[in-house]
């Protein structure tokens, strides 16, 4: 559906791309990850078609974004960082002018209370935008990406700077959406992205640092996986019993009687380590699986692309 | 393209700015029309339409500095140029825009005249020439001041470039006068609003003058859209 080839975006000298691919498939939902400044928003700009890149092709649904940029652009909803929006308009009056901007082919005041109800802003359509909270306008940006519903969605950070309730509201907006249109959505918020998306694409200094399907991504970054115990009982008898255990590495003791286990991805060790410690008349108080969390891979990745 | 007329006129009635254009040229025409048709007795407006020229070169970037600038500031050019149009239909819904509030401050003239037809018949080709003459060199400076817009994200500084620019080609005329270099002379001569303007007063629709105004339009609505071009690029 969205294919990024090869691009590269430069600043005079600044690479602020290099080399950028990946894919989104129909139907799916791809979040694109990475500190600010990596490069999140120059390649949605280029995706929409906002900026040119110096090299390499964009093809939205098998169509070049510069060569047939309005069947292309058609087809995109565009929520950008900062929405687009004129202060001095009624939510109404704004949703009909995007609707006209794109030339949208569908019955204009049911499609328009649609979206408004899908975004829940029916209850502010006549108010005039400027007084609109930070909340309100991120969802008529969203409501006028949503204009004419185009198969693709395209979504910059479109939860920065709301309260939680709002976020959340905004997360289940984009799964529900996600079912039917193919989503690139970008966020600095690690949970966010594992929460919502399918694939994860994870850029620092304009590269690509990992692509893999969210449950996928700690195997792909080599890392391994985590548990973290509450187990009474002395702390060698407890660190050698857990150290007994097949593919368990290593065994770090917290405050109090909390224990972390890291063991290799893939094997798991939690019935080995019940019996083991049982055996060593110890209680498993708790036990929970810390995975490898995608903050940690984050981090790794980001670093190591500082080197 | 519709739609961005539409708007560009709505956003002139939804802040002051389109009521405020209106008042001061009906002010102005209106007290040109008193001082130089009704109190000299006189169906010829043409003093009324030159004293104008002067208001005209002040108000049109008042109509045009926020058109592209704003855009810039408030990110609202991210939905224009990532919708399914053109930049030439972005900057010719922008330019008809503009041009469409200027027609409105011009049609109080045929007000003025229907006025003067009570009185005394007036000279109703002469009248319509001198139309078509206000209409072309408005769009001329609407095409100028809204490429100046595109260059800027403050208005302020748009407005002001703007008005310094009018001013320049309403003297133009007048400058071209104290240089003794004949080509020169005959350059601003033949680039002066002022001079080709004077052909539509007098009653005569010249095809150079016409096709003037009409280049100027075209080579500064070409460059706006070279400026928005170039923006993607850079």
């Amino acid at each position: 559906m969205i294919e990024v080839k090869n691009v590269t975006k430069r600043y005079g000298a600044v690479k602020a791309l290099d080399d950028i691919s990946f894919t989104a498939e129909s139907g799916e939902v791809l979040g694109l990850l990475g500190p600010n400044g990596a490069g999140k928003s120059t390649t949605m700009n280029i995706i929409t078609g906002y900026l040119g890149s110096t090299s390499g092709t964009v093809l939205i649904d098998g169509i070049d974004i510069l060569e047939n940029p309005k069947q292309a652009k058609a087809k995109i909803g565009y929520l950008p960082e900062q929405p687009p929006l004129y202060q001095d308009m009624t939510v109404r009056r704004y949703l009909e002018f995007i609707f006209d901007l794109k030339k949208v082919r569908l019955p204009k005041k049911e499609h328009i209370n649609e979206v408004m109800a899908i975004v829940k802003i029916s209850d502010v359509a006549d108010r005039v935008i400027r007084n609109l909270s930070k909340g309100y306008r991120q969802r008529v940006g969203f409501a006028g990406a949503l204009m004419g519903n185009p198969p693709v969605l395209i979504l910059d950070e479109p939860t920065v700077g709301l309260d939680p309730k709002q976020i959340i509201d905004i997360r289940k907006l984009i799964t529900s959406l996600g079912k039917k249109h193919t989503i690139i959505f970008s966020s600095h918020v690690l949970s966010e992205v594992s929460a919502v998306c399918d694939r994860i694409v994870m850029i620092n200094n304009g590269k690509i640092v990992a692509d893999a399907a969210t449950d996928k991504l700690s195997e792909a970054v080599g890392g391994d996986s985590v548990l973290l115990l509450e187990v009474e009982g002395s702390a060698s008898t407890v660190r050698d019993a857990i150290g007994s255990v097949d593919g368990v590495k290593r065994v770090t003791k917290g405050a109090g009687n909390n224990y972390t286990v890291d063991y290799e991805n893939g094997v798991d060790v939690r019935r080995g380590i019940f019996n083991a410690l049982a055996k060593a008349n110890c209680p498993i108080l708790m036990m929970r699986a810390g995975g490898l969390t995608l903050e940690e891979s984050f981090i790794k990745l980001t670093e190591g692309g500082e080197d | 393209m519709s739609a961005i007329i539409k708007r560009e006129l709505s956003s002139y009635f939804n802040s002051a700015i389109g009521y405020i254009v209106l008042a001061v040229f009906y002010f102005f025409s209106g007290l040109f029309f008193y001082m130089y048709c009704l109190l000299s007795n006189t169906t010829s407006m043409s003093y009324v339409f030159l004293s104008m020229l002067m208001i005209v070169v002040l108000i049109i970037p008042i109509i045009t500095m926020r058109s592209f600038s704003e855009e810039k500031k408030q990110k609202t050019d991210q939905a224009l140029l990532t919708a399914p149009i053109s930049l030439t239909e972005m900057v010719f819904g922008k330019f008809f825009g503009a041009f469409l509030l200027y027609c409105m401050c011009n049609a109080v003239y045929v007000v003025y005249a229907i006025i003067l037809s009570a009185f005394a018949p007036i000279d109703w080709a002469v009248f319509l020439t001198t139309m078509l003459g206000m209409l072309l060199m408005g769009g001329a400076l609407i095409a100028i001041d809204l490429f100046i817009s595109a260059l800027t994200e403050s208005q302020i500084i748009a407005a002001v470039i703007s008005i310094g620019v009018g001013l320049f080609i309403y003297m133009i005329d007048s400058l071209s006068g104290m240089i003794s270099v004949e080509w020169i002379t005959n350059l601003l001569h033949n680039l002066s609003f002022d001079a080709h303007f004077t052909n539509f007063i007098n009653g005569i629709i010249n095809f150079t003058s016409v096709l003037f105004f009409i280049s100027v339009i075209a080579v500064f609505l070409f460059l706006c859209i070279r400026v928005f071009e170039k923006r993607r690029w850079s």
